[in-house]
């Protein structure tokens, strides 16, 4: 008996009990959905985040340095002087200074603001972007000299242009822990201009920031290196710089931003590994269903059997037909799962894209051909490994007792 | 000359807890191309038995059996399948057609096992089909269809693996008795063009309706011979013993059957 006679067949005796098949297909159907949300889910965070840190440059190397409030430790200066020696290396350094702090404008209070203390290498002239990626809008970027004379100047988000100035923001001020800045440039809109999006964000001189929020226990610095090849070089160099200052690698962390993707990717890969793991269990559960419906399957038509095999079937044209009617079970299952996964995953994304407010080019979960492919086929293999057994009791059934049985 | 079934002191030995059964006693019968011969008996005669190991669905504890000249008593399921599929063909008494198949399907079965391409077995199972005068129904599903109508479709079912031997089983017993007659009747016309017909019955109405009648009594063979011959339908104890002994009788026959 071929392959082509015994689909025939399966889909057959599928199609006359509709609501057994469903019943039989759900844990299938429910595993291979929950593995092609879970795979979208990842595949679409990775393609996020990605994005993300191609915005900032392939060439970017973040230096995390603890304070340790001695005279080890390492000041901005130091870490501009390191850049200036290797200019082969090292293309500039700024100091990246987290400030915690009330921004006001007027009446108005600005409490999921964030504030930034850069230096002027934060923004790339060339490429007319920042580091984070976010592009310049109107005015300009802090300067050399507002770092160094640690002018009370700001760019900011184009939300805060929006809200807090009506659209013109160019010259105005607002206070920051009730110390004064003056507007001279804004960013363009980067994000959907909410409130405590990337939209909505301060840069003020480091110079300021160290005198807003005083010593914090973490300084960050970043370095551009020269390319995306002398990366690895010009980590060296600043963690040789930070050994030679406090003789212990405990205090600082070096890493370039190819590092931190492939960080970010594998705890991501980690998650979703974990979560696909626990998806699957509900196959295997699919899976002992169809096993269960297989064995009362053969048990009902164990008198067809009889007659097949009194008609000379042999054991393996038995086998092979109910291991085809399984595996056709758990492969429709499986069809379903991934068209209602896929139809998930669509949802997810307008769901999360309207909630961050993200639009298309934010967050999309995008089901992998690959994981469709692994998904499509280990429905198929469960309903063949767990029609087996059923099948083979089948196979193995003695001609007379199965014609005699009623 | 060869014969086309040759058996050979055939025993089968049941065990059933403590005791032994001995559904076969030593039986030899020799069974030719051409013939129609009747397997009669009472239940737990032995017939059924017999017919199991002349069907190949079951092995004899001993003895040999020869069916075209190979020896089969001593094959495993999967080359018993095999010969079931290429020498024989099944009649039985609840037709045991498939029910989600259609008349078609069901005929072409046989020769799908045997390996035969969909071209050459829809020409032989439509063929089959025109033999019982059925070539009409071919779409209908055997719910669809009268009892009769039913074991035509399974005779052509066993006709189309073009068989050495027609073995029916009881093939008029779910039937009435016109019915009946009529099944009979295309057994015989089967047998005239040259099948080789082994009907299984307890019936002596049905046995005489073949050449040769074979009786069997508590596994063994008392009478093989014309079916003519008037001793052929005479069951011994059945005139002698008591009436209200049969129900016992036929219970421990059906029990040792088994």
């Amino acid at each position: 008996m071929n392959i082509g006679q015994s689909f025939k067949l399966a889909v057959k005796s599928l199609m006359t009990s509709k609501m057994r098949s469903l019943l039989t297909m759900l844990g299938i159907i429910i595993g291979v959905a929950a593995v092609i949300i879970i795979t979208s889910l990842g595949n679409g965070m990775q393609n996020y985040m990605n994005d993300q840190f191609e915005q900032m440059g392939s060439n970017l190397v973040q230096a995390q340095v603890y304070t340790t409030n001695t005279s080890l430790d390492i000041k901005a200066a130091d870490m501009y002087d390191l850049a200036e020696k290797y200019p082969q290396y090292l293309s500039g350094v700024t100091p990246y200074k987290s400030v915690q702090g009330t921004v006001r404008q007027g009446s108005d209070e600005f409490k999921r603001t964030s504030v930034y203390g850069v230096g002027e290498t934060f923004y790339n002239v060339d490429k007319n972007t920042l580091m984070t990626g976010a592009a310049m809008g109107k005015g300009r970027f802090l300067s050399y000299v507002d770092v160094e004379r640690a002018q009370a100047v700001c760019v900011v988000g184009a939300y805060l242009e929006q809200e807090a100035f009506g659209g013109d923001a160019l010259g105005k001020t607002l206070t920051v822990n009730g110390a004064p800045f003056t507007v001279v440039g804004v960013l363009a809109t980067n994000a959907d201009l909410s409130a405590g999006s990337s939209d909505d964000c301060i840069y003020i001189p480091y110079t300021q920031a160290d005198r807003l929020g005083g010593q914090s226990y973490m300084e960050l610095y970043m370095f551009t290196s020269t390319g995306r090849d002398t990366a690895a070089a010009a980590k060296g160099i600043v963690e040789n710089r930070l050994l030679k200052a406090y003789h212990n690698s405990d205090f600082y962390m070096v890493m370039t931003s190819a590092e931190m993707m492939d960080a970010m990717d594998s705890m991501v890969s980690l998650l979703m590994s974990i979560l696909t793991l626990i998806a699957a269990i509900s196959l295997l559960v699919g899976g002992i269903g169809i096993m269960n419906i297989m064995l009362v399957s053969v048990t009902e038509r164990t008198r067809e059997i009889g007659v097949r095999k009194s008609l000379g079937a042999k054991r393996r044209d038995i086998r092979s037909q109910f291991i085809i009617e399984a595996g056709t079970t758990s492969a429709i299952g499986g069809s379903i799962g991934i068209g209602f996964g896929i139809i998930m995953a669509n949802v997810i994304t307008s769901v999360i894209a309207l909630s961050l407010g993200t639009g298309n080019d934010g967050f999309v979960a995008v089901p992998t051909l690959q994981g469709i492919a692994v998904a499509f086929g280990v429905s198929v293999a469960i309903g063949v490994a767990f029609g087996y057994l059923p099948a083979n009791k089948a196979a193995k059934l003695n001609p007379i007792d199965a014609l005699r049985y009623d | 000359m060869e014969h086309l079934i040759e058996l050979k002191d055939i025993y089968k030995i049941y065990h059933m807890g403590e005791e032994t059964v001995h559904a076969l006693d030593g039986i030899s019968l020799t069974i030719d191309q051409g013939e129609f011969v009747a397997i009669v008996g009472q239940s737990g005669s032995g017939k059924s038995t017999a017919m199991n190991i002349i069907g190949c669905l079951d092995v004899p504890t001993s003895g040999s059996y020869h069916l075209g000249g190979v020896d089969v008593s001593t094959m495993d399921d999967d080359q018993q399948a095999e010969i079931r599929n290429k020498m024989l063909g099944f009649i039985f008494q609840q037709y045991n057609l498939i029910p989600k198949l259609n008349v078609q399907e069901n005929v072409e079965l046989p020769l799908l096992y045997a390996g035969i391409s969909a071209e050459e077995r829809h020409q032989r199972a439509l063929h089959s089909l025109e033999r019982v005068g059925l070539s009409d129904k071919t779409r209908n599903l055997p719910s669809q269809l009268s009892g009769g109508q039913q074991q035509r479709v399974s005779i052509a079912r066993a006709l189309a693996g073009n068989p050495s031997v027609i073995l029916a089983d009881e093939p008029t017993g779910a039937l009435d008795s016109r019915t009946g007659r009529e099944v009979l009747a295309f057994l015989q016309k089967l047998n005239s063009e040259g099948d080789t017909v082994v009907l299984i019955t307890h019936d002596n109405s049905i046995a005489v309706k073949a050449k040769r009648i074979v009786r069997l009594q508590d596994g063994k063979i008392i009478y093989d011979g014309d079916a003519q011959d008037p001793q052929a339908v005479v069951q011994p104890e059945e005139a002698g013993e008591a009436a209200s002994d049969d129900g016992f009788a036929a219970f421990v026959g059906e029990g040792a059957a088994e």
